[in-house]
Parts: C-alpha cells; structure tokens; sequence
C-alpha cells in the first residue's frame, strides 16, 4: 500500500508531550517516517520519536533554529504538525485579555510561526514526493461549533481551521507542494479534557468531574470519547499520498458529534 | 496484514470512473470487492475489470431497484454471510437553467443520485450491522457526494439539490445507527472535479446547450480549482479505503472533502 506509506520522511510533531502528540508521533513512525518530537520540556521521552528537541511555539526564533537544525541533521522536512495548543475553560467575563493573548499565541500564532518558519524546507522537500509534503493543524470540533464557557478556545480554533484554508489556497496559488488540512477532534480522553472537565466542576456546570465526562461522552453520537490514537491515524492519513487531491480541507473526527 | 483484509465490500456504480478506482483500491487494501453496475455479467466490461482487479467479483444491480438490492443482499448473505464496506457511489449528472429542466429529468436524477443511496443504506443495513460487530471499528458506510453538496454553482441546481441530500441523509444515518448501537459508522465523500467519463459527458452536454466546447469547460474548471488540475479517481478511491478502514474508527456523519482546495476559497 504505498499511497498509505510515509517512508522516507521527515516530519516535526510540536505539543508532543500531550495525549494526541504523544499517539501521532507513534503513528507517524509506525507509517514509515521519521519523527522529531518538541514540546516545552527540556526533554521528554516520546515512544516513536527519533529526536526530542524543546520548541515554544510562541517563539518565532526558535522555530527559525528547529527547522535549520532538522534541515542541518536531516536534509528534508516532510510533514509538519501544529499540535501544540492548550484549553480555556471560562466565562468570557472572567477571562482577562493576558489569558486571551495566551491562548491565541500558542494556538494561533504557533501554527502561524510554524507554517511560516517550516514553508521554505517543506516546499523543496514536497517536489520529489507524490502528494508533497503536508501540514496538519489542529483545530477541534471548536474550530466548528461554539461551546459555553469555551469562548476563547473556540475562537483560537476557529482561526486555526481558517488559516489551514488560506494557507492550502495560497501554496496551490503559488505552485507550492505543500498541502495544508485541519483536523477537528471532538472530546479525545487526554490531560486536556481531564483540565476541562475540572474547570467545568470548579465552575459549578457539573457537580463532579465524572458527571462531565459521562454528559461530554453523551454528546457524541457513539456514546463515547475518542482515544488518541484515532485521532493520530487522521493525521497520519492526511499526510499520505492517500490524501493527494486534498488542501484546505477539514477532517472531523468526532464520534458523530457534529452530524447533528 | 492489509487494512481491509477479511472485509467484504460493494460499490455500486463499480465498473467505471470513481467507482472503478474505489473497487480497485479497497481491494488492493485486502478487500473482497463486490462490485456492481448496469452492465450484463457477461459483458466485456466486467470481464475486463475483474481480470485487471484481484479479489473482485461482480454483481449486475440496478441501484435503484429495490428488488435488485434485496437479490444482492441474499446472494451476500448466501456467499459471504455479512457486509463490512457499502460504498454508494452510482451517480448521475444534469445541469440546465432551472425553468429549463423537465420535471421528468429532475426526478431521475433524484432517483440516481439519492434513492440509491437510500435503497442501499436500508436493505444492506442488516448486513453490515453483522460485519460490524466483527471489527474494532465498525463497518462502514461512504456516500459519494459531491462539492456540488456542499457548495451552489449556476446551471446546477438539481445536481447540487441531489448531493445535499445525500450529505444531510449521511449525517442523519450515522446519528441513527451510533444512537441504536448498531456499529456501522456513515461518511459522505465530497469530491472536486474528477478526471471521468462522467464529467467529460457534462462538459459535452453544458458545451452542447450553451456554446463552446468541452476542452474549453474542463480548463476553466482546471483554472478555477487551487490545485490548477482535476482530481484522478484513485484520489477519491483512496479516500474511500480510509474511511473503510479502523483507522477512521471515530469517524461517522464526517463529510470528506477532496477537492484540491476548491471550497476552501
């Protein structure tokens, strides 16, 4: 099945300490390529991953150095998933604007600053590879439909899924290989929906965090949450020559979710 | 392993264009293909596609005949007992200003382009809720929609009618399947402008009623789409096999869409 194969390649997972990050970088890897992992501590162990660099991809500088250190090391870059990204669980009144930038900087900015910084290498390295090369962003069911006291998540995701559509027009525009999707996770069993689901009990929507959890999973046609890794093998999808005819696309992994 | 091994699939409209591509990928991803279409079993055309595909047979089914379906759907049940894969895929074209089109052509396409995929869905339903139980992910249901189901165009207001409905039909499904506990997931695929014989026939057709030619039709086409190219059918059979596939095993009412950055603008 070679269309489904990432032999050969390079790819940089950010965020990959976390849940999603931490099942893509093993699912890149069992697909064939090679996978740099970064995320914000010093180092980390991440099953899959051939190297562990530290990234904030806040940083504009230090996107610049990752990608001249993984063309140095390397000589190519791939596939490049944005992953990295946190959750705001709070009322618009109470959300102070620092914790508004915050969100919109990791969320936003990050796959800005990454998709900016990776453009060059991805688009060289594109060229010799049916489909080129590929950048996934993640959004969320977030990006799709509003969520009460999910207001500033929401609106981060929500231009996540609309920078991935410009960014996919303009590279064809430009002749550039470098296919550019979003993904849309609805509720993934990961530390971030543990996070939210405390925030929902601190915030007196849910007398308990298990209460949460058994409404959100009850929010999804199939009676449950998703796991990581069936989320990672959407983005492992996107990423093959499978996916060829496809830029500026949104692929919704979501239990039925927002079928309704 | 292959990711669809051990899995039966049909794809009605099989035999040509997307269909064909479909039927080709999701048996070289291990699946005992059953594809059907219009055309006599011994026809050139079948004989020709099941020596160039491996693991396929072939079915003659009128997708719109009720009777047709419940015939294959025994005839399944005889051979194989369940139904893992059920791509409905068969599809018509029309285009034509609105207060031009016959009522009579607008209801055929209808019956083409959604009864079908109806049709399908309810009498394969018992089939591939028994295949269903024996994968991690489900069995899988994909409707070939279209942008024109996501998107409007001039000229193409029954076409874009008819492939919303089977957008709206594929999330209803899924909802009612995932809501009953019956593990079939439902995805719509939502394809660009594709390199088939039923486009070029469109082309010919819009060309023939409005003036100009096709080849001048497929360059605007090609001109207006990102990717400045139509999509080839192994593009969209691709697709497919991943959404057939446990890997899309979250996946059900998702529109998939492939079409080279179209409706991203």
């Amino acid at each position: 099945m070679p269309d489904f194969n990432l032999e050969g390649t390079i790819s940089l997972v950010s965020g990959a300490t976390g849940g999603i990050g931490r099942a893509t970088c093993l699912a890149l890897q069992e697909a064939g390529s090679t996978v740099i992992a970064t995320d914000l501590a010093d180092t980390a162990d991440v099953p899959g991953a051939t190297a562990y660099h530290r990234l904030d991809v806040t940083d504009e500088a230090a996107w610049t150095t990752m990608v001249d250190h993984i063309e140095a090391t390397y000589g190519r870059l791939d596939i490049l998933i944005n992953n990295a990204g946190i959750s705001v669980t709070n009322s618009i009144a109470d959300t102070t604007l620092a914790e508004f930038r915050r969100c919109m900087a990791i969320n936003v900015e990050g796959v800005f600053l990454g998709t900016r910084a990776a453009q060059d290498l991805l688009a060289r390295c594109g060229k010799d590879r049916k489909g080129g090369s590929s950048v996934v962003n993640l959004s969320s069911v977030g990006g799709l439909r509003g969520a009460a006291l999910m207001a500033i998540y929401c609106t981060s995701k929500g231009a996540v899924k609309l920078f991935s559509k410009s960014a996919g027009v303009e590279y064809a525009m430009l002749g550039l290989p470098i296919r550019v999707n979003s993904i849309h996770p609805g509720g993934i069993d990961t530390d971030m929906m543990d996070t939210i689901y405390a925030r929902y009990v601190a915030e007196g929507i849910f007398p308990d965090e298990a209460t949460a959890r058994a409404t959100v999973s009850a929010g999804h046609a199939m009676g449950r949450m998703g796991t990581p890794e069936e989320v990672a093998a959407g983005i492992v999808y996107l990423c093959t020559p499978a996916a060829s005819f496809m830029t500026g696309s949104e692929l919704v992994v979501d239990g039925g979710m927002t079928a309704k | 392993m292959r990711r669809l091994e051990g899995r039966v699939a049909l794809v009605s409209g099989g035999l040509r264009g997307i269909g064909r591509a479909i039927s080709t990928c999701l048996a070289e991803d291990g699946a005992c293909t059953l594809i059907t279409d219009l055309d006599p079993v011994d026809s050139a055309e079948v004989g020709e596609a099941l020596r160039t595909i491996d693991n396929a047979a072939y079915i003659r089914l009128d997708a719109t005949q009720e009777d047709d379906w419940i015939a294959a759907r025994e005839e399944i049940a005889r051979d194989y007992g369940h139904l893992d894969i059920l791509v409905n895929n068969v599809g018509s074209g029309l285009t034509g200003k609105v207060q031009d089109l016959l009522l009579d052509d607008w209801r055929r396409l209808m019956t083409i382009n959604v009864d079908t995929v109806f049709l399908g869905t309810k009498i394969m339903q018992p089939l591939l809720a028994t295949g269903g139980a024996r994968a991690s992910g489900g069995s899988a249901i994909i409707n070939i929609s279209s942008i024109m189901g996501l998107v409007g165009m001039g000229e193409t207001s029954a076409y874009n009618a008819s492939k919303g409905a089977v957008r709206l039909f594929t999330k209803a499904t899924a909802l009612e399947f995932a809501d009953a506990g019956v593990p079939i997931r439902v995805n719509s695929v939502h394809p660009g402008f594709v390199d088939t014989p039923l486009t070029q026939k469109g082309m010919e057709e819009w060309a023939a009623r409005e003036g100009g030619t096709a080849a001048d039709l497929v360059r605007a086409v090609i001109d207006a789409t990102p990717f400045k190219r139509l999509a080839q059918p192994r593009e969209i059979g691709k697709v497919v096999a991943f959404l057939a596939s446990d890997d899309a095993s979250y996946m059900t009412g998702s529109e998939v869409v492939v079409d080279g950055g179209w409706t991203a603008r």
